[in-house]
């Protein structure tokens, strides 16, 4: 089956430009060029699609424009006509959103005694969790160490990470690991017992604890076993579309809509916990995303609203190659080990147009170029553009052999589609990935609004403004835990107020104050591809 | 970017209602191309979560297809359905507690001897996975063969909707990859030391070091680090 016809020219050109290719060097830019490059066309650095708020206690900061137009929205309740004293639900401790931060602080919160209430959008389960491939990341080994992990964490995220809370990461994280295996996580071990271990880009030790390439969804497995084990209730198709307040300005638990049936569910809790992930779908200037259907930045927009602070909310990770073709598998990440072993990435003339380990930013950077600005980028049937990475000179460079050995998960996900990496290029395009700032959190999980927790990609400081591989998988059950535990004995000492809207009104009359007007209402809940939006579209910068 | 006239579009049957989508878009694209705004049968996107699983049959075939509609091209007359829940039995255990053996399993689970070894179930998961075979390492109580056959279960639950003997292939082989986990977990003596020197403090000094100290100080650090990367890489 291979390529469709319209590609089919494009990789005639990359096959008559292989030979001179491959004597050939693209030199990495010089710092001064690079930094033009970025300034020009990295997202993270491109001022044009950002826009500043202007409401709000994060007012004046920048954002992407997508999550702005989200933030900066009236609701989608028909506030007045909200009954609140029909209570549904009251619990200790409401859990808002079931990915792994979610199902790891309702363990823990039921552990410590309390009594827990899971809801979300979509199924239990349904996260960015499930999709983790890489790993783990903790200080378990012998020449490893949290003072590593530490220094490592902080110059990834560019030095701006909040230190106490890294602090907390890295020294919980080989608990973690120890929690997770005794819970039946089938970690990968060697045959002495020992763990096996790797090690992702930007750490100094081997230390991305993994199953397969299945981490993520090995974990939820089992943490959505132990949910049903130990009988705490989920709502599934219920997310959170207004956070409830109470008369003693403490949080008071949440508005859910139940998606089969369009009602609002009034629950009233002692603690809130925010684990509601991403932001992928909301296409952050216009780029596919690896998030799952569900990452919306409702947790943003919700807590928003009730005066919690963000912190590096501009920040989002760009992650360079992400699959461009075929559909099946648009937005999930390649590797850049197909680059470290030679294949170059070329244009649709089968050009070079930067070097081929240039660093993440950079070529992320120069691939919006040559698709947007120069009009280099190859068009796919979907819509889609990107550019190819050349495959075949893996084992033209290396030996025959050499791309199923070393490439063996990638070869698989590839041949599903017709496709062979080893005779053929594969295309590639920029990808949102995460979310690196989010809900300013402290070392318990707590937010500036008392009773109002937030744990995983919807919190911020952890990662600074750059998010190293493996960390987030761990982040995500640092702070869950830790959330879960804190919340759980925050509960036993808070004495619930008048629940109210009242923080909702006064966040509409300060939109209005602010002259916005806008058909926008929020929070999105879920992503809209019907009719033409099904076709894949890319918005260049 | 062709407008909407010249792409050329094939008919597709959504639960037997006939819309004209265009060729080359998965079955989930089609379903919202044919305006479908999806809630249930949609999850991940990309081939891991089980919630978009769908059946479907090919034109003049009699057969039943079962695939993940974020992962499979529709085809000219397609005829599909998604199966987006399925009521399936899951036990109730406490695996630390539970005695891992097969009578255990079995009294858990005790439709597990209802197997007829039809291989329905094999043939209905799209994950491709060995299930019967799994099913009968069960019972046998080899669970490191259950262990690797259903590893890359992603638990869509079409193996249990189609068993005539109704059983839950996917939750049965949860709890035996859970027992196998639980049963080889073992704390290496490295991570034991490890977990303790953090109780104890070990490592409190250096850290509260290193959060007073600024950028270039931390890069230093990380040179260091870097080059004594060793045999730890």
């Amino acid at each position: 089956m291979s390529y469709p016809h319209v590609m089919q020219a494009s990789i005639r050109m990359v096959d008559q430009t292989r030979d001179k290719r491959l004597k050939d060097e693209f030199l990495e830019l010089t710092l001064a060029d690079k930094d033009k490059l970025l300034r020009e066309y990295h997202p993270d650095f491109n001022q044009g699609v950002k826009r500043r708020l202007r409401v709000g206690c994060n007012r004046g900061d920048l954002v992407p424009k997508e999550l702005a137009d989200f933030l900066e929205a009236p609701s989608r309740l028909a506030i007045n006509s909200v009954k609140l004293d029909r209570i549904e639900y009251r619990t200790d401790v409401l859990i808002i959103g079931t990915g792994g931060a979610g199902l790891s602080a309702a363990i823990t919160a039921r552990e410590a005694g309390a009594d827990v209430l899971l809801t979300t959008k979509l199924r239990m389960g349904d996260s960015n969790t499930i999709m983790a491939e890489g790993g783990i990341g903790a200080a378990t080994g012998k020449e490893d160490s949290p003072v590593i992990h530490y220094v490592d964490t902080l110059i990834g995220g560019r030095g701006t990470n909040v230190g106490d809370l890294v602090e907390v990461l890295v020294t919980e994280a080989p608990f973690i690991v120890e929690w997770l295996s005794s819970l039946g996580v089938n970690f990968d071990r060697l045959p002495d017992g020992s763990y096996f271990t790797h090690r992702p880009g930007g750490h100094s030790r081997r230390r991305s604890h993994s199953v397969k390439d299945l981490t993520g969804l090995e974990i939820m497995r089992v943490l959505g076993d132990e949910i049903r084990n130990l009988g705490i209730e989920v709502l599934e198709f219920s997310p959170a579309v207004e956070l409830l307040m109470d008369h003693k300005g403490q949080c008071g638990g949440a508005i859910l809509r139940n998606l089969d049936t369009q009602m609002p569910v009034v629950v009233q809790a002692k603690v809130t916990i925010l684990a509601t992930g991403g932001m992928g779908r909301l296409h952050p200037l216009g780029f596919p995303t690896s998030n799952h259907y569900g990452a919306t930045a409702d947790g943003l927009v919700v807590g928003y609203r009730t005066g919690t602070r963000l912190i590096y909310a501009e920040s989002v990770q760009f992650h360079p190659t992400g699959t461009a073709w075929p559909e099946q598998v648009l937005g999930l990440l390649v590797s850049e080990a197909l680059r470290a072993q030679g294949a170059q990435v070329v244009n649709a003339q089968g050009e070079m147009f930067a070097a081929s380990l240039e660093t993440r930013d950079a070529l992320a950077a120069a691939i919006i170029r040559e698709c947007g600005g120069r009009q280099q980028g190859v068009q796919t049937p979907t819509g889609m553009v990107g550019v190819w990475i050349d495959t075949p000179l893996i084992d033209i460079i290396h030996g025959p052999g050499t791309f199923k050995r070393r490439f063996i998960g990638i070869f698989a996900r590839f041949q599903e589609y017709g496709i062979n990496p080893v005779i053929e290029p594969i295309l590639v395009y920029p990808t949102q990935h995460y979310q690196n700032g989010g809900i300013a959190i402290n070392a318990h999980g707590e937010s500036s609004v008392p009773n109002l927790y937030a744990a995983g990609e919807v919190s911020g400081g952890v990662h600074g403004q750059n998010r190293l591989g493996s960390n987030s998988l761990l982040d995500i059950f640092v702070f869950g835990r830790r959330a879960g535990k804190h919340a759980a004995e925050k509960a036993g000492r808070v004495s619930c107020g008048n629940l109210s809207l009242e923080h909702v009104r006064r966040f509409e009359t300060e939109l209005r104050d602010a002259g916005i007007a806008t058909d926008t209402r929020s929070p999105l809940i879920l992503p809209d591809y019907r009719f033409e939006k099904a076709m894949t579209r890319v918005q260049h910068v | 970017m062709e407008s909407n006239d010249t792409i050329q579009k094939i008919p597709i049957h959504i639960m037997g209602k006939k819309y004209q989508v265009p060729m080359g878009l998965t079955i989930m694209k089609a379903l919202e191309y044919s305006g479908y705004h999806l809630t249930r049968g949609c999850g991940c996107r990309g081939g891991v979560c089980g919630a978009c699983v769908t059946i479907y049959c090919n034109k003049d075939d009699y057969r039943w297809q079962i695939g993940l509609a974020c992962q499979t091209v529709v085809n000219e007359n397609i005829l599909l359905v998604q199966l987006p829940y399925v009521p399936a039995h899951k036990a109730n255990y406490d695996i630390r507690r539970i005695e891992p053996s097969e009578e255990n399993v079995v009294s858990l689970y005790p439709e597990l001897l209802r197997c007829m070894g039809c291989n329905t179930c094999t043939r209905s998961c799209p994950m491709g996975l060995e299930v019967m075979n799994y099913i009968s390492a069960t019972i046998t109580g080899d669970w490191q063969k259950v262990k690797k056959l259903s590893m890359d279960c992603i638990m869509c639950g079409m193996c249990a909707a189609r068993c005539p003997a109704e059983l839950a292939p996917f939750n049965i082989a949860m709890l035996v990859r859970r027992i196998v986990a639980c049963k080889a977990h073992q704390t290496p003596q490295y991570l034991a030391q490890r977990l303790d020197d953090i109780r104890k403090g070990m490592y409190s000094a250096e850290l509260a070091k290193l959060k007073g100290m600024g950028k270039m100080e931390l890069l230093e650090c990380f040179r260091e680090f870097q080059a004594t990367k060793g045999e730890a890489v």
